[in-house]
């Protein structure tokens, strides 16, 4: 760590910026762990109160499941949460790895799309289900 | 070249993660949270939008999550996720400073390793139970 006399600049001042993720790393370090914790106990739901409650269920069984209030509620938050957390650890992964700048700017804006698009799709999906006849 | 002081993400072509249990399991998370974000995604797509276009398509979806390829598919998603998962929460535990040690990282290994064996075989035991 050296520190030249001959600029005003601070070493964090120096320092900020250079990491792969450029901008915005603690926000989102941040919000990535925010989504970790949530899906903890959202992801169990998923997996023992969603799926597995649902095994062999027909369609009539399966929307009047969807249909309670908590239960669609937990799932929307599921797809939510998940996919969001799920976008922030992939962009991570390609700032780590993908050195050519323009290959990854897009795959990050096709994350990004990726994530709203089968986010939103989802909650459609449930909310129909939820409040359709 | 620059000399970097900072910790950097585990490089993946000179180190031999696959000989270390620490870089092996690192990189494993990355992997499996991937899987979840690419592959794991599309299965919940695919099953709330079979659900949603009507009970013919839900029903191909239930037959298709039911048939023998489909429940091995479920299967190694069910290892992933859980991976991701206990893993997961080993991350969060080293976020808040404790275990960060190569005791504390070899330790924190083996109870996560153990979570994934028990969680996933709870999974199937119910699912199963239910199933069958």
């Amino acid at each position: 760590m050296s520190s030249s006399p001959r600029t005003l600049r601070s070493a964090l001042g120096r320092a900020r910026g250079l990491g792969s993720a450029k901008t915005d790393a603690p926000g989102h370090w941040f919000a990535e762990r925010i989504g970790a914790v949530a899906l903890v106990p959202l992801g169990l739901w998923f997996v023992f109160g969603a799926v597995i409650a649902n095994i062999g269920a027909d369609h009539a069984a399966f929307q009047a499941w969807l249909a309670q209030p908590l239960n669609t509620t937990l799932m929307v938050l599921f797809i939510v949460t998940a996919f969001h957390h799920g976008a922030l650890g992939a962009i991570v992964v390609q700032e780590d790895y993908i050195h050519t700048p323009w290959v990854k700017h897009l795959t990050v804006l096709l994350t990004k799309l990726f994530a709203l698009a089968g986010g939103l799709f989802s909650v459609v999906c449930v909310l129909t289900l939820a409040f359709g006849g | 070249m620059p000399s970097h002081d900072r910790p950097l993400s585990p490089h993946l072509q000179v180190y031999q993660l696959y000989r270390k249990i620490a870089p092996l399991l690192s990189i494993t998370h990355r992997v499996t949270g991937m899987l979840l974000f690419v592959l794991g995604t599309l299965f919940v797509i695919y099953w709330l939008g079979a659900a949603a276009y009507g009970p013919e398509s839900f029903a191909t979806a239930q037959a298709v999550f039911g048939s023998p390829l489909g429940m091995l598919v479920l299967f190694g998603w069910t290892v992933v996720l859980m991976y991701h998962l206990a893993n997961g929460i080993r991350h969060l535990v080293w976020d808040t400073g404790r275990e960060v040690s190569n005791e504390g990282v070899r330790r924190t290994a083996y109870a996560m390793l153990a979570s994934v064996v028990g969680l996933t075989v709870l999974a199937w035991a119910i699912g199963l139970a239910v199933a069958l």
